[in-house]
């Protein structure tokens, strides 16, 4: 029966049809539900590891016993899981082994706009790229066969338009596939010996592949009316020219984006007077058309930044377009901001009061980068937030400054601890901040090693932060609770103080989890007010001063009372809890 | 049938991903072929965010751009003003009266434009306006505001309420169903 999907939901479908049944990723915007959606499927095993590394070791541990597994995460996620990338590359697969991998062109909740595609090339992987809901069905199935017959792990590249846009699928029903597990250490000790005997099975294997591509049929051509021009596309960039061309140019829609095609690319060429790449991104097909020796317009025309949308390929391919009446009135931007009630809050106030150096990390408490808070010096990546700090404060930045490194629970899992472990090692001085929260909250509420809970949403071993921090060679460990204000500047005057690494972990629960009981909301005595507007230093979006007296939106305060403690005058109390 | 275009546009937390999931899953029995592009991760905190409905025979672009829209649903009246590019000349919008401050108003750094219902009247654009936070309340919450927008919406297309009711079913929790088939009756009706 027809349904609607998110892309991610039918790669997850897809997962449990091709009878893949080990799950593990992190989690990471756009392609997060995949995982989620696959645990539902009680026939398939999946966990959140705690990086990207992990998840990708174990999905292979997983296809070496014999059973089809996966493992997803976003583009940069594939950087922190680069390092078994290319080797088991070299190995290949017992059974199929898919990785997923999510780029987010426009970086609509990213630090950068890299293009995964060079990865597929680069560690000699095959990619198959799906551009709506029901390819991204049926291309992780077809994935699992190439990876079995061609002795490979394969790539589903998906990108935000596809990863998070339903569109129609029609579901089918599940193998079941399981295989043998036999030592072979030449084909998985990769030492030099064996990997120099490897490394020409996989050249072998990319020809194989190149031959596969050229008359597979996800590699398709459209023709069109009009010769005088062809269009080479794939993924969202396909649907974008579709729906400005509808059928007038032949298209080339390539699905498998690595290895590409040659001939079934230069007879196409041939067949019109111009031809034109039209993709997300770097020049990956177009370099490729280059290298064929075949002129073709692309990035000349097409922007490497930012994604794409009809607009923007009809005005390229000089298509007329119609605007919408723009109001004169000045629209103030709505950008992003922490929400009320949020633990967060309490901490970077303190820190921006202390004119803390903090160096940050990736999570929803990049946030309080933004004005008023501004409390942030850095954003970088996972787990660069400490050892950032370590190196900033070895090379005398922290002289005659208060220096931090704040990271989230998750984020301490995945990749801070090591960077803590060489701070402790190397005998660094600083304060690490653990803002835990008690959840993964930008990517939307995952469980991590620290909840006690696992992705299925059982109780499980709860990794204790404190221990593992004193573990690690940390003397000074402390908690505080983000919404005691006095109690936060405490602890960072007297952390930063000591010539010695700290660890403050500012704990308490995120205030959307759906366990966390709020208060009433705080009350605003307007008689005592006189609209010093020091309660809007927190950047609470449930607080306004209008006509100069503190006003609080009740749909939104939690009661967490950071305002209240800031107001000197009693003008923002606590309501009487019943 | 050429392709029908349905913004929906709000603040993170408003609720649109079910105004949507309504939405698709009502034009889902209705044979058509469907795209519904959401935001997901960052922007959803509190930031201004929109939501794509497209149907039709054949739909290939998940979004929908400036000049396309037949319909913009704005659940907040900034938002619908944000947007206005994006409404096909005859198109409509339907806006939610509620004004939500965002954090430069807030901050006192920008001001919230006043009168924009007016201004977009004026502007010559087809505006709806419905004090949709009301009729949520009067339903029994505050968060229906997304399930009277839908109400009102559907008064401009042509399937039977006892449709709409159905696919309402399909999509709320059974606690819910009540309070939101009244909040889709107000808007409708009212």
């Amino acid at each position: 029966m027809k349904t609607l999907m998110l892309g991610n939901e039918a790669v997850a479908r897809g997962l449990y049809e091709a009878g893949c049944s080990f799950v593990s990723s992190y989690p990471g915007t756009p392609s997060t539900e995949i995982t989620e959606c696959v645990a539902l499927y009680k026939e398939v095993y999946a966990e959140w590891a705690p990086n990207e590394k992990v998840a990708m070791e174990a999905a292979f541990g997983a296809s070496l016993a014999g059973k089809r597994s996966f493992c997803a995460m976003k583009h940069v996620g594939l950087n922190v899981a680069a390092d078994p990338l290319f080797t088991v590359g070299y190995t290949g697969v017992n059974a199929g082994f898919v990785i997923g991998v999510a780029d987010d062109p426009g970086m609509h909740s990213s630090q950068n706009e890299q293009d995964s595609r060079h990865y597929a090339r680069a560690a000699k992987i095959p990619m198959l790229e799906p551009s709506d809901s029901a390819e991204a069905l049926a291309f992780t199935k077809l994935a699992y066969q190439l990876s079995e017959q061609f002795d490979t792990p394969v790539f589903i590249k998906m990108c935000t338009r596809v990863a998070h846009s339903q569109s129609v699928v029609e579901p089918g029903d599940r193998v079941e596939v399981s295989k043998p597990y036999e030592k072979n250490p030449q084909k998985y000790i990769m030492m030099p010996g064996n990997a120099k005997r490897r490394h020409p099975i996989v050249e072998e294997r990319t020809e194989k592949l190149t031959v596969w591509a050229e008359t597979a049929g996800i590699n398709r051509i459209e023709d069109g009316t009009d010769h005088s021009i062809g269009i080479i596309t794939s993924s969202t960039s396909y649907q974008y020219v579709k729906e400005v061309c509808g059928d007038r140019y032949p298209v080339l829609k390539l699905g498998m984006i690595w290895p590409l095609p040659k001939q079934k690319i230069v007879d196409f060429a041939a067949s019109v007077d111009k031809l034109i790449v039209v993709e997300e991104l770097d020049s990956f097909i177009e370099d490729h058309c280059r290298q064929l020796g075949i002129d073709c317009v692309g990035k000349a025309l097409f922007s490497c930044i930012d994604e794409f949308s009809q607009n923007l390929v009809a005005e390229k391919l000089g298509v007329a377009t119609q605007s919408g009446t723009k109001l004169d009135a000045a629209i103030p931007m709505r950008p992003p901001v922490m929400c009320a009630g949020c633990p967060h809050r309490g901490l970077f106030y303190t820190l921006a009061k202390n004119k803390v150096t903090a160096l940050g990390d990736i999570g929803c408490y990049t946030l309080g980068a933004v004005a008023p808070l501004a409390a942030l010096d850095t954003t970088i990546c996972m787990g660069a937030s400490i050892s950032g700090m370590h190196g900033f404060t070895k090379a005398g930045g922290g002289e005659g400054r208060k220096v931090v490194a704040v990271i989230g629970d998750s984020t301490f899992m995945h990749s801070g601890v090591t960077g803590l472990i060489n701070m402790a090692y190397n005998e660094s001085c600083g304060t690490v901040i653990i803002v835990d929260n008690s959840i993964t909250g930008m990517t939307g509420h995952q469980q991590n090693p620290t909840t006690g809970f696992n992705l299925k949403g059982d109780p499980c071993t709860k990794i204790d932060l404190e221990t593992l921090c004193r573990a690690v060679g940390i003397n000074r460990v402390r908690v505080v609770d983000p919404y005691d204000l006095a109690a936060c500047d405490a602890a960072i005057k007297e952390e930063t103080a000591v010539d010695e690494p700290s660890v403050i972990i500012s704990r308490r629960p995120c205030a959307l989890l759906k366990y966390v009981k709020h208060k009433k909301p705080i009350i605003a005595n307007s008689d005592k007010c006189i609209g010093c507007k020091a309660c809007m230093k927190i950047g609470c979006p449930a607080i306004s001063v209008i006509d100069k007296k503190a006003h609080i939106d009740n749909t939104l305060c939690t009661g967490c009372g950071v305002c209240a403690q800031l107001c000197k005058l009693d003008a923002l109390t606590a309501a009487k809890e019943d | 049938m050429k392709t029908k275009n349905i913004m929906i546009v709000g603040v993170g937390g408003q609720g649109s991903l079910l105004a949507s999931k309504l939405l698709g899953r009502m034009l889902l029995q209705k044979g058509f072929d469907i795209k519904v592009s959401e935001v997901h991760g960052m922007s959803q905190r509190g930031g201004s965010v929109v939501t794509y409905v497209r149907f039709g025979d054949k739909v290939y672009s998940p979004v929908i751009d400036k000049g396309e829209a037949d319909f913009i649903v704005s659940f907040e009246l900034l938002e619908a003003a944000r947007w206005t590019e994006y409404l096909k000349p005859g198109g409509k919008i339907v806006v939610n009266t509620q004004q939500i401050s965002p954090m430069p108003v807030i901050t006192g750094a920008a001001e919230y434009p006043q009168g924009l219902a007016g201004q977009m009247q004026a502007a010559g654009l087809d505006v709806d306006a419905v004090d949709a936070l009301a009729l949520a309340q009067q339903a029994g919450s505050s968060k229906a505001v997304n399930i009277v927008l839908m109400g009102h919406l559907s008064r401009y297309f042509d399937f039977a309420e006892e449709e709409w009711l159905q696919a309402i079913e399909q999509c709320v929790p059974a606690k819910f169903l009540e309070m939101n088939k009244t909040a889709f009756r107000l808007g409708r009706n009212i």
